[in-house]
């Protein structure tokens, strides 16, 4: 703060000169500048770093996106043309479109891709609907707020491979404590490996535990943010709290709902690591049916368990277009809803 | 004033004490929630929460001071048993977790100061600095948190073993060492926290772009890089799926260590529990100091987000 503070001090002077004017000019009006030549030199070195310093700034992100990223990215297109294998990494030999051929001709893929849908829509949903809820619960004035908001954000702390592995023994056949529990109610042991919808319930249920505190605090800080007249006029024309939450916080929550909703989708195409470790010793398969394997899932067991290096990269750019498909859909929705406003 | 005070922009701090000064002169506000004291069915509602959020982590707890024939039983055990420390240790040596915890200090940390930096100067020059395709490489910036990681991994893969590097822990950071959303935070941030005027007054006293920024951007960014750095840290020391590929249990991080602790062929539930206690404690650890501060930042990257 201190350094700001000085140099707040220095704006005032400043005032005098207009803003951008190199300071050899500012000087020289005082006459007390260095002689010309170092003075113009001193000037083209103030205009050229004016110009070159935002590019500075700005190229160790794009440097590394190129490298690590977009340079991949494109080459992952050219593997997914060839056929690469893991056991023979220098013999690349030009495949066409065999990878993708074979791919949209496998049951498994599409397998993949309904299991992905299925678990995206039943882990965003929930988890969405829960945030909310949470969110405005925490938005009442309450005894320690700060304290509950940290506890919910708590899951966020825990990796997918310690929550995988907990989940994976809370579900357990035998012995397993959600097991244990609903036989309280009634409800005979689930075979949440095995069955289709159970173990999709169950690995959705790792991704709603970890996500719906952080998404809790993204729409608490947007219904903060909500002017209180809103309320006030609401109140006026005899809204009751149920109708304010429904008539001003939804309509108010909108854009953060999207930016959740692209968010997750994101986040949901991608799904790996809690399928991965939901299967234990053969995970990449994703259950002995192949019940729970994602997209993200059914890649790595091409790529690195097969080792079919070339599939998986048609697997990976099959993913990112159903992304962006997905994407512009949302968008499309988006501006439809906004039209209908 | 505490960090999480300062990482409110100016604009939202001002909003809100004017709103805090309205609810009090009038006792308390007709709408916004916030103000509205919570009722006893809240607080029920909460604790639900609450517990939904703690029980698997407690849970963890339970199940690593038991044994694993204990937790193949029925009821499973609620209790601590006598355990942990034997089942601690046996994570700690069967899964490597020692060189684990090491690796991925040295990881999330590299990737933390390097996230933190170059997210600060990319953040600056998009919220303060003119330039030409500025708007254009914004977007763009914003666009690549679209691609799915899953898009690099097989080319990456294949240059790691070109250049002979598998295993080795360059392999992970290099690709993590800036972000997209760390520069966008930033940038979120800097428009409202830094005045422009004193950028200005620093370039009439004929300051360099670098000492701009060493003398007038990092102290007012300070708060938020913080921030940026606890959220990075998180995420680094969680990152799953390259590190699983690059790395191996020879030179694991903490997520592949758990990984093939999970995957192994004679898993005793009981270490298992107690790798994913050990492998979870320091962000637990840093949520207890610092969750506030986390809480805030999350927050605060909404609202514009």
């Amino acid at each position: 703060m201190t350094v700001s503070k000085q140099a707040l001090a220095h704006s005032a002077p400043s005032a005098e000169a207009a803003p951008g004017t190199p300071p050899g000019a500012a000087r020289g009006a005082h006459g007390r500048g260095a002689p010309d030549g170092a003075d113009s030199w001193r000037r083209r070195l103030y205009r050229w770093d004016m110009k070159a310093s935002p590019y500075a700034f700005v190229s160790p992100f794009f440097l590394l996106f190129g490298a690590f990223t977009l340079v991949p990215l494109l080459y992952t297109a050219w593997y997914s043309l060839h056929d690469v294998q893991l056991s023979a990494l220098d013999r690349q030999t030009w495949a066409g479109l065999a990878n993708y051929t074979n791919l949209f001709s496998s049951d498994f893929f599409w397998n993949a891709v309904k299991n992905t849908f299925t678990i995206g829509v039943i882990s965003t949903v929930p988890q969405l609907a829960a945030a909310i809820w949470l969110a405005h619960l925490l938005n009442y004035r309450l005894r320690g707020s700060t304290v509950w908001r940290v506890v919910m954000l708590t899951p966020y702390a825990t990796s997918v491979a310690a929550a995988t592995l907990v989940f994976t023994l809370l579900y357990s056949f035998d012995g397993g404590l959600v097991n244990w529990l609903l036989h309280f109610v009634g409800v005979g042991p689930v075979n949440w490996r095995e069955s289709d919808w159970g173990s999709q319930f169950a690995v959705s249920s790792i991704v709603v535990w970890r996500w719906t505190g952080y998404n809790a605090l993204i729409y608490l800080a947007a219904m903060q943010a909500i002017p209180a007249d809103l309320y006030e006029s609401a109140a006026l024309d005899g809204a009751n709290r149920w109708q304010q939450f429904r008539h001003v916080t939804i309509p108010q929550l909108r854009p953060t709902v999207l930016f959740t909703v692209v968010v997750s989708t994101i986040g949901a195409t991608q799904l790996f690591g809690e399928p991965l470790l939901f299967g234990g010793v053969s995970g990449s398969k994703g259950g002995s049916e192949h019940q729970y394997q994602t997209l993200g899932l059914y890649m790595y067991d091409q790529g690195w368990i097969i080792g079919n290096l070339g599939k998986a990269s048609a697997i990976a750019w099959s993913m990112f277009l159903i992304l962006l498909v997905v994407a512009a859909v949302n968008m499309l929705l988006t501006r439809r809803l906004r039209k209908s406003q | 004033m505490t960090v999480s005070e300062l990482s409110l922009p100016p604009a939202q701090v001002a909003v809100r004490d004017a709103r805090r000064a309205r609810g009090s002169r009038r006792g308390r506000m007709t709408g916004a929630g916030k103000q509205l004291h919570a009722g006893p069915l809240t607080y029920v509602v909460l604790v639900v929460f609450a517990l939904a959020s703690l029980a698997p982590l407690v849970w963890t707890a339970v199940a690593a001071s038991r044994t694993d024939r204990r937790l193949a039983q029925t009821p499973p055990p609620l209790w601590f048993g006598g355990n942990l420390f034997k089942n601690l240790q046996a994570a700690w040596e069967q899964a490597g977790l020692g060189t684990a915890m090491l690796n991925s200090v040295i990881v999330a940390g590299t990737i933390t100061v390097s996230t933190v930096v170059f997210s600060t100067l990319a953040g600056f020059a998009f919220a303060k600095l003119r330039f030409r395709f500025s708007a254009l490489l914004l977007l763009l910036t914003i666009g690549t948190m679209m691609v799915p990681p899953q898009l690099a991994v097989v080319p990456l893969y294949l240059w790691i073993a070109d250049l002979g590097w598998s295993n080795q822990l360059q392999t992970v950071i290099l690709p993590s060492l800036v972000t997209a959303f760390g520069t966008f935070f930033m940038r979120q941030y800097l428009l409202q926290a830094l005045p422009s005027e004193l950028i200005e007054a620093a370039r009439v006293d004929g300051a360099s772009s670098l000492r701009v920024v060493w003398h007038v951007v990092f102290p007012a960014a300070r708060p938020a890089m913080a921030v940026l750095g606890l959220l990075t840290f998180v995420f680094a020391w969680n990152d799953f799926l390259w590190p699983i590929i690059a790395l191996n249990q020879q030179n694991p991080t903490v997520q592949v260590a758990l990984n093939s602790l999970g995957t192994g062929y004679v898993p005793d539930q009981a270490v298992i529990m107690a790798g994913a206690l050990l492998g979870t404690l320091p962000l637990l650890i840093a949520f207890l100091l610092f969750g506030k501060q986390i809480v805030g930042g999350i927050m605060q990257g909404a609202v514009k987000g």
